[in-house]
């Protein structure tokens, strides 16, 4: 279930095992209170440290969450009363206001892109990483060179690419862009992936008279399914929380154009909004509703996560 | 390779490739040719003009306060975050009692690595929103009101954080600091519990306290993830768009008065508000190769000997 991330993860795994197995030889052999009350000082020192740091984050986050139950003017005034209105309303309220259509735009946006990011990206690192063919490194350099380039640079031209082709502000243009733009990273994971995958498995079945295109997506992209996992998560991720590429695509053509906004976009229209119409509490339970799947997301894969977007960095 | 083989690697590579061709590799490659148009986006008649984008932006002061910006940014974000994230991943992995050679992680290391890295999958608009509020300028704000609960300020005159020149920069930063320390954190302790514990036994035995642990031991052997680190915090410090177009005044941001100014937001600005299309793709051009500068310069200086262990 969980291969690349053993993979990456390894080291940790094997280091923190070894913690443990040491400490109760060196108990065993060395009885020396000295250190040991050292070591309890230190562990204060540090847990001081950490908790510190660990209240920096979740604070702010508890804080924004708590301040969607104030009214408006009790934001205003102090920043630490306590809410004194416990209604779930408000969160109704911002899903009408906008949210609502923001996340099923952006779900709408992600159920199409990231299945396809996943096949397209697995077909081309496929046929990259096992088969040989003249111009194979050169494919190969060329998906991955995208990752390095900053995205402003090709903004411009996307645009009007896009416009070209009649898919401003529509989803399926979104998709498309989103499906591209995630080429280099998802090639760059799976080739390395279906390159440590056995050859046994599939030349069984080539024997057996399947074809590659069935062995492919019969064998290989089974065995592959941990792989798929993490690079999948990353991509959701990424694309979930994208902003530029809506930003400049995503905008209403014309008067009757309906708004398509995506929901990190769509937050900050709601944002500025409230410049006008003061209903901050409206876009402190938008935001919170825009958190709860990442944190499910987070939390429910929280290994595969950390391990996924370490590897990006790393290679 | 034989017959059938041939028409499955096609088969299998063209849908990938063309859509990588059409949406990434020819927009990137035409902007280099846009660069040197008068293009304006609305009508596909422009003439070609030369260099004289990139000369006009060595003349456009906005832009150019734009790319001190981002330097400022370039040194501070990288140095302020892998320095933070270090310390916290060294009490993390070694700070806990010192039966273990001396290295040990403390109790809760789990939890406290969780709980860093949640930032890290929130996306920026959820962050300028967050921030947004942090900073309010008035007592409603978390910042301001914490001031004022300590007495640091008057209710009647709170800081107005982005709207000064002088904190608006630093603000910024400080998000970007609180959103990637978990981050590196995490990067940083998979790299140090790698290293394999004998080598700081071997120490301890040779009277090597913590602190020498660290800077001997530790620290070298991380080299290639600081490394690493340094050109990722380098790439975001040359983008900034998602948190200053947001949470600045200004339109695409940059306020007060352009102090807050990246080079990301004017390319934006003059691309989406003043239709200036050729102008904005030769920005471009100039964040491309300043980001391969950052990265290659940043290799190269804190290049090490390779530690094999």
């Amino acid at each position: 279930m969980t291969a690349p991330i053993q993979k990456s993860d390894a080291s940790p795994a094997s280091g923190g095992g070894s913690v443990p197995r040491q400490r109760a030889v060196r108990k065993g052999s060395t009885p020396v209170p000295g250190p040991a009350r050292e070591g309890v000082v230190l562990n204060v020192f540090s847990h001081g440290f950490l908790a510190v740091w660990a209240l920096l984050i979740v604070l702010p986050l508890l804080w924004l969450v708590l301040s969607a139950f104030k009214t408006d003017s009790q934001i205003a005034g102090s920043a630490f009363g306590w809410p004194s209105n416990w209604s779930l309303d408000v969160f109704a309220r911002a899903w009408e206001k906008g949210i609502g259509d923001y996340f099923v735009n952006t779900v709408i946006v992600l159920v199409f892109s990231v299945p396809l990011t996943m096949l397209f990206g697995s077909m081309a690192a496929y046929v990259l990483a096992r088969y040989q063919f003249w111009g194979n490194r050169l494919l190969y350099y060329f998906f991955v060179a995208g990752a390095m380039f900053p995205v402003f640079l090709a903004l411009v031209p996307l645009f009007f690419m896009v416009k070209m082709l009649g898919m401003l502000n529509t989803y399926q243009g979104l998709i498309l862009v989103y499906v591209a733009y995630s080429m280099p990273f998802t090639v760059f994971f799976m080739h390395s992936f279906f390159r440590t995958l056995p050859t046994a498995v599939f030349e069984a079945a080539i024997l057996d008279g399947a074809s590659h295109t069935r062995a492919f997506f019969q064998v290989m992209l089974p065995m592959a399914k941990p792989g798929l996992l993490s690079v999948g998560i990353f991509n959701t991720l990424g694309q979930w929380n994208q902003f530029i590429l809506p930003t400049v695509l995503m905008q209403p053509q014309s008067g009757d154009d309906p708004e398509r906004y995506v929901l990190t976009q769509g937050l900050i229209q709601l944002e500025q909004q409230q410049g006008y119409a003061t209903d901050l509490p409206v876009l402190f339970a938008g935001v919170t509703i825009a958190m709860i799947p990442m944190l499910v997301v987070y939390l429910s894969f929280q290994r595969q996560v950390q391990a996924g977007l370490t590897s990006a960095t790393l290679k | 390779m034989r017959k059938g083989q041939y028409t499955f690697v096609t088969g299998f590579l063209f849908i990938p490739v063309a859509l990588y061709l059409v949406f990434v590799i020819w927009p990137y490659v035409q902007t280099f040719g846009y660069s040197l148009t008068d293009w304006k986006g609305q009508s596909q008649t422009f003439s070609f003009v030369g260099l004289d984008n990139y000369v006009a932006l060595l003349e456009d002061d906005v832009f150019l306060g734009a790319v001190w910006h981002n330097i400022l940014f370039l040194v501070f974000i990288p140095v302020i975050t892998i320095l933070l994230a270090l310390f916290l991943a060294f009490m993390v992995n070694a700070g806990g009692g010192g039966r273990a050679g001396g290295v040990s992680g403390v109790t809760g290391s789990k939890f406290y690595k969780v709980v860093y890295f949640f930032p890290q999958v929130l996306s920026l608009a959820i962050l300028a929103v967050l921030f947004g509020a942090v900073y309010r300028s008035d007592t409603g704000g978390m910042l301001n009101g914490l001031l004022l609960k300590l007495g640091l300020i008057e209710a009647d005159r709170p800081i107005e954080w982005l709207n000064e020149p002088d904190f608006v920069l630093w603000a910024l930063m400080a998000v970007v600091v609180w959103h990637g320390v978990g981050f590196y954190l995490v990067l940083f302790s998979a790299a140090m519990q790698s290293i394999p514990r004998d080598i700081y036994e071997a120490a301890l035995i040779d009277g090597a306290g913590r602190a020498q642990s660290f800077f001997r031991i530790t620290l070298p052997l991380l080299w290639d993830s600081v490394q690493t680190a340094w050109v990722y915090l380098g790439i975001v410090a040359m983008d900034m768009f998602v948190l200053v177009s947001t949470m600045t005044s200004g339109d695409y941001g940059g306020g007060p008065d352009h102090h807050s100014e990246v080079m990301s937001t004017v390319m934006m600005r003059n691309f989406l508000y003043f239709g200036r299309s050729g102008y904005a793709c030769a920005m471009g051009v100039v964040m491309l190769l300043l980001t391969l500068i950052v990265s290659v310069v940043t290799l190269r200086a804190t290049r090490r000997e390779r530690l094999e262990f």
